[in-house]
């Protein structure tokens, strides 16, 4: 066991855990931020995306200790009253089925959109590809990453 | 019907609150009105009034027209809550003093629990118990939903999820063979028996049985006219064979459930599709009255069948009770694919007997599976042809499998779609025009009595109408290769047009194009999402999936090597329009998902000369993730 200052969500956070552990379980097990979920725990089905200091990273292949001071950003904390535009597109056009997959979604498609603001559709389906979606939300998924990258949302 | 008994209840209190005939009350969003006196009160206010007056026997329901929430798109109820992470599935369930547990399964179907050692785990940190568990005796009459093919399993219990994870490679078990065992368990009130044999099975033993099988005499399940001697007479035979393997459901949110059992109580939370018919089976476990038990649900992170079968809830229970603590049971994903309740494996043989002139003049299809058959005999093109012969046949297995959306349509109806479509091509017909015949003839003169039928055959052409009409069908664009596929299943009809574009020597998918008739539409933006999702998850199960097996184990236990559909395989734009119908709604998660598989393998026809019979049809991908 050993103690970690963690910057998550612009708070800082102590964890007193294995150095190991991945940031998912410590989200999840310790810091009761459900948010980020766990799919396959071996980073193929991006369910567990977070922001690491702007980059969307897997959390369930994320060991607290390599951490660091770097900022963790999760889907609790992408925005203040769930208004990132990517949340709105997501709403606007009803992307969710059961929505398990979906805040991972959310996370790579905003960290995609912070680097690279108007995205062609090749750039998306890369940028996208790390996250399964066994609903088939995936032309939903597309079509809310454009409304967000044109600004069509106030 | 419930809403209108309450609307009318609520009605008959108004008027008696305010002293005016009911039928002058309207009741519309929330408000009771009484337009002459002027006087209008919320439901609410009306409701305690209205629970004590007498449930009317009939009541008159709204005509369609005067439908405000059916017909008009509702958004996902918990959109909000899953574009901000706010816990709501079973996964996110959190209690003060609450244990991870987890389990390790014997590691190939075929096997049991011989012995385990657990000292490492138990010393390593966070780990508070390791034991194993027993989930039902051994006379205890299961239902169908109950069953597991591991009765015995090893539980690791632990402080959190991932110390549990690491404890349980550390176990060291020793696991022995079982003997074969024939089962009955009830469905509906129904014995079913099963029998599991003994053994460790492989997949190239699997497909060896099932040919072996098709080439035998099957079960008559429907035979119309004389198909012996159409075919003996036939000008030319065309005979087609189709195959698709085991799936593992792959839910995204892995099995689980929360437990919270003490000395008489059970509280039992998680993602379910079946709370009632688990209930009995976690009372039995536990040995507290059915009252006692009370299972709620959360939000489920995908079901397509897989949470039917609830044994995760009877392990959670019996974990909890030992422990006398609340505990959340997870499944690592691993745990998930190779203890799943997959969809069987299926093959099936079509023949079709041609005239001289092309005529078709006989069909026959043969098809089986393991351990069911995929067969709807009575099905189209049952009714449409004179001489018609379907049979079947099932092979054993210690594989446990269920339902997967759509049962058995899911192969089934790919392969039909398919060797039609060959067949059209083989008789110089228009694929669509091929179909529409078959209709016709089973519109006007059925063959067999028309309730031998499980099909409304001018539905059926009403989807392949509009398809035709909003597809451009018969329009050819350059570069883009089609496919067409109708299907009835889950008491809809759903017609599919799937546009197929090369990128090089690379097919993609381009385009799909819906028609679905499932009667009333009551929520469409929720309808063509299902339509959507259904269409992509066909498209990547026919193209990707597969759960092989090699000596009783699964050789695919995660997404490094089970290949889900990814973005970049979508099709780029979905379509869909619903006929217009007064028929009271049926299903939509289902139908849409078995007839694109057959829309796909008939584009890639086009697009490449090639014809796809066994799925998946692209096998040796590369992981597209790291
Ligand atoms: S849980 Fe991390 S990528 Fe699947
Ligand atoms: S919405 Fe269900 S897995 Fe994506």
């Amino acid at each position: 066991m050993a103690t970690f200052n963690l910057k998550i969500n612009g708070k800082s956070h102590e964890v007193d855990v294995d150095p190991s552990t991945p940031m998912l379980w410590v989200l999840r097990d310790h810091l009761q931020m459900v948010g980020t979920k766990y799919g396959c725990g071996i980073a193929q089905c991006g369910a567990c995306t977070v922001h690491l200091d702007n980059n969307a990273v897997r959390a369930c292949q994320l060991p607290v200790s390599s951490v660091g001071d770097q900022e963790i950003t999760t889907i609790e904390g992408l925005s203040e009253h769930g208004d990132h535009p990517v949340q709105k597109a997501w709403l606007e056009v009803d992307v969710p089925q059961c929505g398990y997959c979906q805040a991972g979604q959310i996370m790579s498609a905003s960290a995609l959109l912070k680097r690279n603001p108007n995205p062609s559709d090749e750039e998306i389906e890369a940028a996208m590809n790390g996250n399964i979606c066994r609903c088939g939300t995936y032309v939903r998924i597309k079509k809310a990453i454009k409304m967000a990258s044109n600004g069509e949302l106030t | 019907m419930a809403g209108a008994t309450a609307r009318h209840m609520l009605k008959e209190a108004a008027a008696q609150a305010w002293q005016v005939p009911a039928n002058e009350i309207t009741a519309i969003a929330g408000v009771l009105k009484h337009e002459a006196s002027g006087k209008s009160a919320g439901y609410g206010e009306m409701a305690s009034a209205a629970a004590g007056l007498e449930v009317p026997e009939e009541v008159t329901l709204k005509s369609i027209s005067d439908f405000s929430i059916i017909g008009t798109t509702g958004k996902n109820v918990d959109g909000k809550k899953i574009v901000t992470g706010q816990p709501l599935f079973g996964l996110d369930v959190q209690r003060e003093g609450m244990l991870i547990a987890g389990l390790v399964h014997p590691p190939a179907f075929g096997q049991r629990l011989k012995s385990f050692d657990a000292e490492k785990a138990k010393s390593m940190p966070g780990i508070k118990d390791v034991f194993s568990i027993k989930l039902y005796d051994d006379d205890y009459k299961k239902m169908a939903f109950h069953f597991t093919a591991f009765n015995e399993v090893v539980v690791v219990v632990g402080e959190s999820t991932w110390q549990v994870f690491e404890a349980k490679k550390a176990i060291n078990a020793e696991w022995e063979d079982n003997p074969e065992r024939t089962e009955v368990t009830s469905m509906f009130g129904n014995d079913m028996t099963a029998t599991y044999p003994a053994g460790m099975e492989n997949s190239e033993v699997h497909t060896a049985k099932l040919k072996e099988m098709i080439a035998r005499n099957a079960k008559v399940s429907r035979k119309d006219g004389n198909p012996e001697k159409a075919f003996k007479e036939a000008a030319k035979v065309i005979e087609r064979s189709y195959s698709c393997p085991f799936l593992a459901h792959n839910t995204m949110e892995p099995m689980n459930f929360f437990a919270n059992v003490t000395e008489d109580h059970a509280e039992l939370l998680g993602p379910t599709q079946t709370p009632e018919w688990m209930e009995v089976a976690v009372a039995e476990r536990l040995g507290l009255p059915l009252e006692k038990v009370d299972i709620q649900m959360t939000r489920q992170g995908g079901g397509f069948g897989r949470r039917l079968y609830g044994h995760f809830m009877v392990e959670a229970a019996a974990i909890s009770q030992r422990m006398k603590a609340p505990i959340k049971l997870v499944y690592a994903r691993e745990d998930d694919m190779s203890q799943g309740i997959y969809r069987p494996a299926y093959y099936a043989t079509y023949r079709a007997a041609l005239d001289a002139d092309n005529n078709l003049i006989g069909f026959h299809v043969k098809a089986g599976g393991i351990p069911e058959s995929p067969l709807f005999a009575n099905r189209f093109p049952a009714g449409a042809i004179d001489n018609y012969l379907a049979e079947d046949f099932t092979v054993d297995s210690n594989i446990t499998t269920g339902a997967f959306r759509a049962p058995r349509s899911n192969f089934i109806a790919g392969a039909e779609q398919s060797f039609l479509d060959e067949l059209a091509e083989e008789m110089g017909k228009d694929p669509i025009d091929f179909r529409l015949e078959l209709l016709k003839r089973a519109q006007e003169n059925p063959v067999g009595s028309p309730e031998s039928n499980d099909y409304d055959a001018s539905r059926y052409a009403g989807v392949l109408e509009l398809v035709r009409e909003k597809a451009n069908w018969g329009q050819d664009q350059p570069g883009v290769h089609r496919g067409v596929s109708a299907y009835f299943c889950h008491q809809s009809y759903v017609a599919q047009v799937l546009d197929v574009v090369m990128d090089g020597n690379k097919p993609v998918v381009d385009k799909v194009t819906a028609a679905i008739d499932c009667g009333i539409v009551v929520n469409p933006g929720a309808a063509a999402n299902l339509s959507e999702g259904g269409a992509v998850d066909g498209i990547g199960h026919a193209m990707y999936s597969q759960l092989t097996f090699n000596e009783g184990s699964a050789e695919q236990n995660n997404f490094d090597r089970y290949r889900l559909i990814r973005h970049s395989e979508a099709p780029k734009s979905i379509e869909t329009h619903f006929v217009e119908s007064d028929v009271d709604p049926t299903g939509m998660g289902e139908p849409p998902f078995p007839p694109i598989m057959g829309a796909l393998a008939n584009a890639l026809y086009k697009a490449t000369g090639q014809r796809h019979y066994h799925q998946p049809f692209v096998t040796n991908l590369k992981p597209i993730v790291g």
